[in-house]
């Protein structure tokens, strides 16, 4: 048996992430295993980056605790990690009298859960709040808010990281033994053995159950598509936009939602499926999400849209089940050691600091905490395309490669790029640097910052043509070099 | 951050720019600057090997790069001043702009300024393909650019979608280069290039075209693995029984191109929907005084000859204005009517001028007509008309008289 650490979390989503970031606060040797070659690679990444009320959860459920209490964490939370929350807060719209009556019972929920400052909206008001909005009245949730969903899980796999924590990525987890005092965890490369195990394994929870002997979950995929709009129609909006919900267990309804670059994101769908890893988009969909946008933003229009996503829910219960499912978070009863968390969908990632903190207090129950004196915070760099004229000015005298704006869209300098090529997990592949730095994410989706990018990596890194890749794939992205094709064949 | 004040501005150093500065520059303007994102001068024609460029202007076919020395040469000769690897992030209404690069930032102020920032290319997610996203994705102009000036090949069996002549160049590049094109696929029922593209590009090297086709599905996991084409009915919807697979491991979109009009946006200029570009006068000056408008961010271009003039012409007029001597005449509005597009100037005076436009569809034996009101103002017969062919048509100031609107049809 090789390396023994303290505690194994599996997966390296917000979940996973947040968590071993704060276990790396007391003296534990933890480590962070990842099946993807990057952090945050599955629902983390794809869905709409809302930091969520409450309002939606049933009264007493875990999902509505954890929610309302990680919203009222998340803005120190935030600063911490150095990454920007806003409140813009939200309007659930009634589109017409006959949701009126949903909208008050939704409020009636958000107040049995404890979300503050809920208060009813009528038609002048909401022309006021979103003049380009169509609506009859709203329900307005000033604590709903919105982040950037893999610049959180990227500063907390770092701050995890600078504070010891050991990440694996490529690293999936094939086998669990349990011994005596803990386990014995395989991945391809090499095995390690830990006294607790943490499953944060989000859509591969299931799996990650099973192989300790826990069998008793179905776990279920629903997959929701978005489309983004070009930032020059952001301003449309000012809140959050959400219908009233329709279905309780298939999702929160086609919803508009700004992002902190001014985009906005419609979506998701939702649709029950059996291939939890294809998050493809559809004709089908994409038509759907434009006329369910429409009732709410009647100017819309398909030229707007600048790229499509899709992400895969985890859910616990069926397609046809009345309720939603609730989270569960818990030491297993049968497998002591064993901290699962299964079923972390939607409001997982609003909830991310309070399920952290409950993850971190069932492991104090049987072992005692000590924090080290040294953990740091290491709040990750502001992005130069947000920083004033006078700032700018500045970080380019210090360092001249700011002044070089790589990517045209999204305003990302050589340097930055630089800067994200070094980071500390070693991630080097253009998918890497996207979420990193927002080049390749804009209106033009890299068609003039890609080649410079592949440039930088090749001149400054030395990064090998045939080790350029999207993400991490076997198969490089280019095809060798001109006249190869015709000397190889 | 350091100030400083020229006469004329030329946002981008690309055929536009370059003209624009040139022309500026023999018009007696003072200080001329253009400022110019990439390492070089010359803009998408650097990337632009091949050869048919320049036969308007120089009756002979040069190649891009060939083409762009001619103005580099000539706006070095004129002292036209130059900032590369600087790219503007601000622009403003009073013609102010903010300037980075890495010296730092630089706030410029000037009495005239020349847009020739061109064009990008529409994206996967523009025109909405479904399915999955592996790597193996190109834009053709993007590929263009790993192919010709990075010596980087793209894949190895590229299907594209698009008859643009970016595609249809990339085409014939590919095949140039060892790689297998098993289509190039195009929506609409006509081929979207030039026709000397389409003869040369694909006829010549046994290249099928799929008109009437498109792409309905991606499939891959790490890398393209195939797409899925389908014929489209009268109304470009895809027709379910018509789908066959192509494997590929790369797909090239080459499926248009959009002006870049960010800045003009953040200074306030009115945009034309037709066009993507600004709305101009015949001067080229768009809706903000003293800005002008030229190349591929005003209207796309079929060939670079015309973006030269255009810009030749806005690079004149901004130079009159910096020095306080353009004339601004009433203005008479020019509309696109039945079956044009577009029309570039969207306003005019009574003075000669030249408007050119796009038709909506291919036809022959079609006269263009211009009318003011009832009054038929000009007619031009042309034995041929299509959508890639941009149509260029002088009014003469006798032909204007004192028209107050102005349509243009194809009938």
């Amino acid at each position: 048996m090789k390396y023994r650490y303290d505690v194994a979390v599996i997966g390296a989503g917000v979940i996973g992430c947040a968590i071993a970031r704060d276990l790396s606060r007391y003296e534990l040797s933890v480590a962070l295993f990842e099946k993807e070659s990057d952090v945050c690679g599955g629902a983390s990444k794809a869905n709409s980056g809302v930091v969520h009320s409450g309002i939606y959860s049933a009264p007493g459920s875990m999902k509505a605790e954890l929610c309302v209490k990680g919203n009222e964490m998340f803005p120190s939370w935030a600063r911490e990690l150095g990454v920007e929350f806003r409140r813009i807060g939200k309007h659930v719209v009634a589109r017409n009298k006959g949701e009126l009556k949903e909208l008050e019972n939704l409020k009636k929920v958000g107040e049995d859960n404890g979300v503050p400052g809920l208060r009813m909206v009528d038609k002048k008001e909401l022309k006021i709040l979103e003049p380009n909005i169509y609506g009859e009245a709203s329900l307005s949730v000033p604590t709903a808010g919105i982040v950037s969903p893999y610049h959180i899980v990227i500063a907390l796999a770092e701050n995890a990281y600078a504070n010891g924590v050991n990440i694996f990525l490529k690293a999936a987890v094939s086998d669990i033994k349990q011994r005596k005092t803990g386990f014995k965890i395989t991945t391809p490369k090499v095995s390690f053995s830990a006294k607790y195990i943490v499953n944060c394994a989000g859509l591969f929870c299931g799996d990650i159950a099973r192989m300790v002997g826990i069998e008793k979950f179905k776990v279920y995929f629903s997959k929701g598509e978005y489309l983004i709009l070009d930032k020059a129609y952001g301003h449309l909006l000012n809140h959050l936009v959400y219908p009233v919900p329709k279905i309780v267990s298939g999702g929160l309804g086609i919803h508009l939602t700004p992002t902190l670059e001014g985009n906005i994101l419609l979506g998701p769908s939702a649709r029950y499926m059996n291939d939890r890893e294809d998050t493809s988009t559809t004709q089908e969909k994409w038509d759907e999400l434009l006329s369910d946008a429409r009732i709410f933003l009647p100017d819309l229009k398909e030229e707007w849209v600048i790229h499509s996503y899709a992400g895969v829910r985890c859910k616990l219960v069926s397609s046809r089940a009345k309720k939603p499912g609730d989270f569960v978070i818990e030491e297993d009863k049968g497998v002591p050691g064993f901290i699962n968390l299964m079923g972390i969908e939607s409001p997982g990632l609003s909830a991310s600091p309070a399920i952290t903190e409950k993850v971190v207090g069932i492991i104090k129950e049987s072992q005692a905490l000590k924090l080290k004196k040294n953990f740091t915070n290491v709040a990750s760099n502001q992005r130069f395309s947000r920083i004033d004229t006078k700032g700018k000015d500045r970080l380019i005298s210090e360092k001249s490669k700011h002044g070089h704006l790589i990517c045209r869209c999204e305003h990302v300098t050589e340097q930055e790029i630089m800067d994200i090529l070094d980071n500390p997990l070693n991630v080097r592949t253009l998918s890497g640097i996207k979420y990193r730095s927002r080049a390749m994410m804009g209106r033009c989706q890299g068609g003039f910052c890609k080649a410079r990018i592949v440039r930088i990596m090749e001149d400054s890194f030395g990064i090998d043509l045939d080790d350029i890749t999207q993400r991490g794939e076997k198969l490089p992205l280019f095809a060798g070099r001109t006249k190869d094709l015709r000397k190889h064949g | 951050m350091d100030k400083r004040t020229v006469d004329v501005a030329v946002i981008g150093g690309g055929p536009a720019g370059l003209a624009a500065a040139a022309a500026a520059k023999r018009e007696g303007a003072g200080e001329v600057l253009i400022i110019e994102r990439d390492e070089r001068l010359g803009g998408i024609l650097n990337q632009c090997i091949h050869e048919g460029f320049g036969l308007e202007i120089f009756k002979e076919a040069l190649t891009g790069p060939e083409y762009a020395q001619r103005y580099i040469n000539e706006v070095r000769s004129l002292g036209i001043s130059i900032m590369l690897n600087s790219m503007v992030i601000e622009l403003n209404s009073d013609r102010e702009l903010i300037v980075s690069n890495e010296d730092g930032i630089h706030k410029i102020l000037t009495k005239a300024v020349v847009l020739a920032m061109g064009c990008r290319e529409r994206t996967r997610g523009a025109i909405g393909i479904p399915g999955s996203r592996p790597a193996g994705i190109f834009k053709a102009g993007e590929a263009q650019h790993f192919i010709n000036i990075m010596d980087r090949m793209v894949g190895r069996k590229v299907v594209i979608l698009g008859s643009g002549d970016i595609g249809l160049i990339m085409a014939r590049r590919l095949v140039l280069e060892g790689a297998e094109v098993p289509a190039v696929v195009e929506i609409m029922p006509y081929c979207g290039g030039l026709l000397r593209n389409r003869v040369q590009c694909l006829e010549d090297f046994d290249i099928p075209l799929l008109l009437n086709h498109t792409v309905v599905d991606i499939k891959g996991g790490e890398r393209v693995e195939s797409v899925t084409v389908a014929r489209v009915d009268e109304n470009q919807n895809p027709i379910k029984r018509t789908k066959k697979t192509i494997e590929c491991d790369t797909l090239l979109l080459s499926v248009g191109l959009i002006p870049e009009n960010e800045l003009s946006r953040m200074a306030g200029i009115a945009l034309d929907e037709k066009t993507g570009g600004a709305v101009v006068d015949e001067h080229l000056m768009t809706s903000c005084d003293g800005i002008f408008a030229c190349g591929n961010v005003l209207v796309v271009h079929d060939i670079v000859d015309f973006v030269t003039k255009d810009a030749e012409k806005a690079g004149k007029n901004a130079a009159m204005y910096s020095k306080k001597k353009l004339i601004d005449e009433p203005d008479i509005p020019v509309i696109p009517g039945l079956g044009i597009r577009f029309v570039v100037p969207q306003f005019i005076s009574t003075e000669e001028v030249e408007i050119y436009m796009r038709v909506m569809e291919p036809g022959s034996y079609k006269k263009i007509v211009f009318r003011d009101g009832k009054r038929i103002v000009k007619t031009k017969k042309l034995k041929y008309v299509s959508p890639p062919e941009m149509i260029r048509l002088r009014l003469r100031k006798q032909e204007i008289g004192n028209a107050k609107k102005l349509s243009v049809a194809v009938e």
